[in-house]
């Protein structure tokens, strides 16, 4: 029986009062400020966000390495990321992002693996440095076709003033210039991996745009020419958005960053329009690119047929008729097929509700994918989400859907258990707590290692995905059959 | 398009396809990418000698190590207590990451919560953040009893635990009586082991030694039941429904102290239960009055052993104990330890264990095996391997000190198939990578991240260790007693079974050897 709309709003406001009330008053108050029921009219979610999160609460946010080595650098397949710090951070995001690529690992390519300074106490004591040093030299010994060298800094090197920038400097001289790029995105920075995103990208600016500007491109230039921003090729997004873009006549010089090579950022500046998927870990590259070097940016959203057709149709409003026609050949192609995902799979799935909770752009860009398959998004928030993105949001969700910012683990559950949705899609540390409550759940951070998710071929296996994880036979039976009446 | 939606293409084969294939070469010209005769030059040099001596020659980097950090340990070994909320003091992205990581090993929640300590708490110190951290956790969690550790943030700029919870419980934070006890555990010493020790220590001297002053000290009565430690056990699901078999078929009087098998192991009915089972703190506090303690992972236990056995118990340690051989002298010492002795029921498992052995040696006997992991399991892997007539040949811990290396000499040298074995202590992954290249082996055993090593070595993997993340269930099965032993051989068995199948199966070429019987 389905509520109306009123009665979903004051569900909705009562599921959050009763959330609230558990905490202690100082905390209640805090959290107070990130939850919300999205009223329609409201130019944004009427929460806040990029703020601190409470201590103790199980929040599900990770900090600024993870930003920078687990999503912005790491997947840079030619260059070494080093972990620079004790053997932990590394060790915990080694290989875990699904950020897919080509190449042979180990020897050309190393995103898969685990470079690790494994600092010890002496190396608190007495610094890092000369560790750092010698770690470059062994790099260069062993791995001699890397073209290139990040330090990802964990916590401690913030703390015991070691001159990471330094050393890098003074390697990258020995080693006729090589990019060494030393990046300062200790985990207690900021409040989240938000931090570790926009750390990220002012080192690609400060180490890659501004010390490589000489550096000169071996293509030439085409008016086609665009770069991928901020899509991170997990189980091959990148790839399958790539061959849209391509069919419809532009030439994509540049992946950022799955996939990607560190040639392909220092050419990007040749592209005549930089197309941004995640806005929130690549907005401020891009805005630089724009301001440097005069590229015009564009938000797209390739989850689902509604929004790729819609986003196709504007990356080619910033092209001649050539491409303009090309964005329409693309999107006749492939509309059979969307026809036939949709008539397979719509019926098995409309009407469903989704609860969301997830990073960068998705809580607000897989709505529509949602909504082609006939579900409804009833909540969603962000993990590290600023103000812009609620503002964003706003274009996708419905009045009275619940708004939940760096959600605590007791505040997801316990709505959740409040609003029973038929699936939720958030990550793996959230996973299994759903499952043993009967809901059926999808990653929607490594897509449950399936995917591509994005672009049309990655639509076909976001529905079947979607599909059975609802349809799954294994609902049916949480319940002992002696015990189904209670 | 080779997409459909009627048999719809995943990333397993939709890449395969001719429109991606075509697009991944011309991506080429984009990314100054090595030409090929380069790269292939480059690949066979890193299997050459040359390589493995400029590789073995490191100081300084560590490339795929197979060890992870103190808190880690720390997280393992709280969740082993009845409701037991763990609190890792410093940045929370560290807290954020052990959930993952056990998360994709056990694919079950793991309940775990951060002081989430920023820049400003790295120039005051985190006690505002303890402060707020034990009350929320309190009153949204409500855990009985709280296990504090640290992250290398916290270390480093050395906030003082003690101090702060004393100060956070006279704050109100949560009542005095409750039970928070605490440990150190600075990432960039020792590894996840250490941090096991460190926090079972803590936990046994909070409730043994006066909850941090708060009350007076236990006087041991010693009795005569047994504590049993299990140590950082990625089965230890299976390992500690095992052992509790055992005890009960042997009707030992025992605790087991730290016992995640049930938290880690809940139904889906329904229902998220945060907590469930584990050790209770009555007995945890009860167990000082044991007569002894065995551990079965020496090196994750040196402090607790150290400490128990100042407070006047016997304190038994093994090294992960596995096969016959390993079970035997486990059971002994149970049995030495509570005068009862080993049922008949249990010796014939025993015996189902040597009989199986005995059926299928042919198979494994001279063998060549490399294998990697924590200190423990490798020696008690080891063992077993011998013991079934295979060649432990490459044996590497990055964890393990030289210390551990001379026991894994000892144990090399007790036995003819340990002739020409080695013991890699504090090595990685990449190591063994030139190990395997220019001292090949025909199987190798280790965790998940195995598999660039069979990748790129073609030397098949048994999977075995901790994390396995790309096997789903093994946890479950016990790897200790001699019903371990069993799964243990099971799993060799048919991966040299499932290699020789496919190493015997070209039509009218090799396959006169594709037996149906073997």
């Amino acid at each position: 029986m389905d509520l109306t709309p009123d009665e979903v709003r004051a569900r909705n406001s009562e599921v959050i009062s009763e959330a609230l009330s558990v905490y202690p008053e100082k905390t209640a108050k805090k959290r107070a400020k990130h939850l919300n029921v999205y009223e329609g009219d409201k130019p944004d979610c009427g929460v806040k966000s990029n703020i601190k999160s409470v201590p103790g609460v199980m929040t599900i946010r990770g900090c600024a390495y993870a930003g920078s080595k687990g999503v912005v650098w790491g997947p840079i397949k030619d260059m070494i990321h080093i972990s620079h710090g004790p053997v932990g951070c590394g060790q915990y995001s080694w290989a875990a992002r699904r950020n897919y690529y080509i190449g042979v690992t180990g020897v050309d390519t190393f995103v898969t693996m685990q470079f690790t300074s494994d600092f010890q106490e002496k190396d608190i004591v007495f610094g890092g440095d000369k560790k750092l040093d010698k770690i470059l030299d062994e790099i260069q010994t062993l791995f001699p076709l890397n073209h290139g060298i990040t330090i990802q800094s964990e916590c401690p090197i913030g703390l015991i003033g070691d001159d990471i920038e330094a050393v890098a400097k003074k390697k990258s001289k020995e080693y006729d210039g090589k990019t060494i790029v030393p990046v300062r995105c200790e985990g207690f920075r900021g409040v989240s991996q938000s931090l570790g995103h926009h750390i990220a990208n002012d080192a690609v600016r400060d180490w890659v745009f501004e010390k490589g500007a000489d550096k000169v491109a071996p293509f030439e230039s085409t008016p086609y020419d665009v770069a991928i921003i901020g899509d991170y090729n997990i189980g091959g997004d990148a790839w399958s958005s790539r061959i849209l873009l391509e069919e419809m006549g532009l030439r994509v010089i540049a992946q950022w960053s799955g996939d990607g090579s560190l040639a392909e950022l220092e050419n990007t500046p040749k592209a005549k329009l930089n197309i941004l998927h995640c806005y929130r870990s690549m907005n401020y590259i891009s805005r630089y690119m724009e301001e440097k070097f005069g590229i015009p940016w564009v938000e797209y959203n390739f989850f689902g047929p509604s929004k790729v057709a819609e986003s196709l149709r504007t990356i080619a409003s910033h092209f001649d008729d050539r491409i303009k026609e090309g964005a329409e050949r693309v999107i006749a192609k492939y509309q059979p097929l969307m026809d036939a995902v949709i008539a397979k799979y719509k019926p098995r799935l409309e009407g469903k509700k989704v609860m969301l909770y997830v990073g960068g752009l998705r809580p607000r860009h897989v709505i529509g994918a949602y909504e082609d398959l006939g579900m409804e998004v009833i909540g969603t928030g962000y993990e590290f989400g600023h103000n812009d993105d609620y503002q964003r949001t706003t274009h996708y969700v419905k009045d009275g859907t619940l708004i939940y910012d760096d959600v605590t683990g007791y505040e997801f559950e316990k709505f959740v258990d409040r609003l029973q949705p038929d699936l939720v899609g958030s990550g793996i540390k959230e996973k299994y707590v759903f499952q043993k409550m009967g809901v059926p759940f999808r990653q929607m951070h490594s897509w449950d290692y399936s995917g591509p998710y994005h672009g049309y071929d990655g639509f076909a296996i976001f529905a079947r995905d979607m599909d059975m994880a609802i349809n799954n036979p294994v609902w049916g039976l949480t319940k002992a059959p002696w015990n189904a009446g209670r | 398009m080779s997409q459909n939606a009627e048999k719809v293409l995943d990333h397993f084969t939709l890449f395969r396809s001719p429109e991606y294939v075509n697009m991944f070469e011309n991506k080429k010209a984009f990314e100054n990418a090595v030409p090929v005769a380069e790269l292939q030059k480059a690949v066979d040099w890193t299997k050459t000698p040359e390589y493995r001596e400029l590789n073995f020659a490191r100081e300084a980097l560590v490339v795929n190590p197979a060890k992870a950090c103190q808190p880690l340990g720390a997280v393992f070994a709280a969740l082993g207590f009845e409701g037991t909320l763990p609190f890792v003091h410093g940045s929370q992205g560290c807290v954020a990451y052990y959930r993952s990581h056990f998360s994709r090993h056990f694919k079950e929640p793991t309940s775990c919560v951060s002081s989430s300590m920023t820049e400003d708490a790295a120039v005051f110190g985190g006690l505002n953040n303890m402060i707020d951290g034990l009350a929320n956790a309190y009153n949204l969690y409500k855990p009985k009893m709280i296990a504090v550790s640290t992250t290398c943030m916290a270390e480093v700029i050395g906030d003082d635990l003690n101090a702060f919870i004393k100060t956070a419980k006279e704050k109100g934070s949560v009542p005095q009586a409750f039970d928070v006890p605490f440990t150190h555990t600075p990432a960039f010493v020792g590894s996840h082991v250490t941090g096991y020790d460190n926090t079972m220590r803590s936990i046994l001297e909070h409730f043994w030694d006066g909850k941090a002053g708060t009350e007076a000290p236990l006087a041991r009565v010693p009795g005569g039941s047994i504590n049993f430690i299990g140590g950082f056990d990625g089965y230890s699901i299976g390992n500690m429904r095992e052992v509790k078999r055992l005890f009960g078929l042997m009707g030992i009087d025992y605790t087991i102290l730290g016992d995640n098998s049930d938290v880690w192991d809940t139904p889906t009915d329904g229902q998220f239960r945060m907590y469930d089972g584990g050790t209770t703190l009555a007995s945890t506090a009860a167990a000082v009055h044991a007569k002894a303690t065995i551990s079965m992972q020496e090196f994750c236990t040196p402090k607790t052993l150290a400490y128990i056995e100042k407070k006047g118990q016997e304190v038994v340690a093994f090294n992960h104990p596995m096969g016959v051989a390993g079970t035997d002298r486990f059971l002994m010492e149970v049995a030495r330890l509570s005068g009862h002795a080993i049922p008949e029921e249990i010796v014939r498992e025993r015996g189902r264990l040597v009989d199986a052995i005995a059926d299928s040696s042919a198979h494994i006997h001279g063998k060549r095996f490399a294998l990697y992991g924590d200190p423990d399991l490798t020696l008690g892997l080891a063992g077993f391997l011998l013991e079934l007539g295979a060649e432990p040949v490459h044996i590497l811990a990055s964890n393990g000190t030289p210390e551990w290396g001379e026991r894994v000499q000892a144990l090399l040298d007790s036995s003819p198939f340990g002739k020409g074995c080695h013991a890699y202590p504090g090595r990685d992954l990449w190591h063994m990578r030139s190990l395997l290249f220019t001292e090949p082996v025909d199987f190798l055993i280790g965790n998940t991240y195995g598999k660039f090593l069979e990748r790129d070595t073609h030397t098949p993997l048994i999977r075995i260790g901790f994390p396995i993340f790309d096997r789903h269930h093994h946890h479950r099965y016990p790897l200790w007693g001699y019903q371990g032993a069993m799964n243990t051989l099971v799993k060799i068995l048919d991966k040299i079974f499932d290699v020789t199948d496919a190493d015997t199966n070209i039509p009218g070429k090799t396959d006169y050897s594709f037996d149906i019987i073997r």
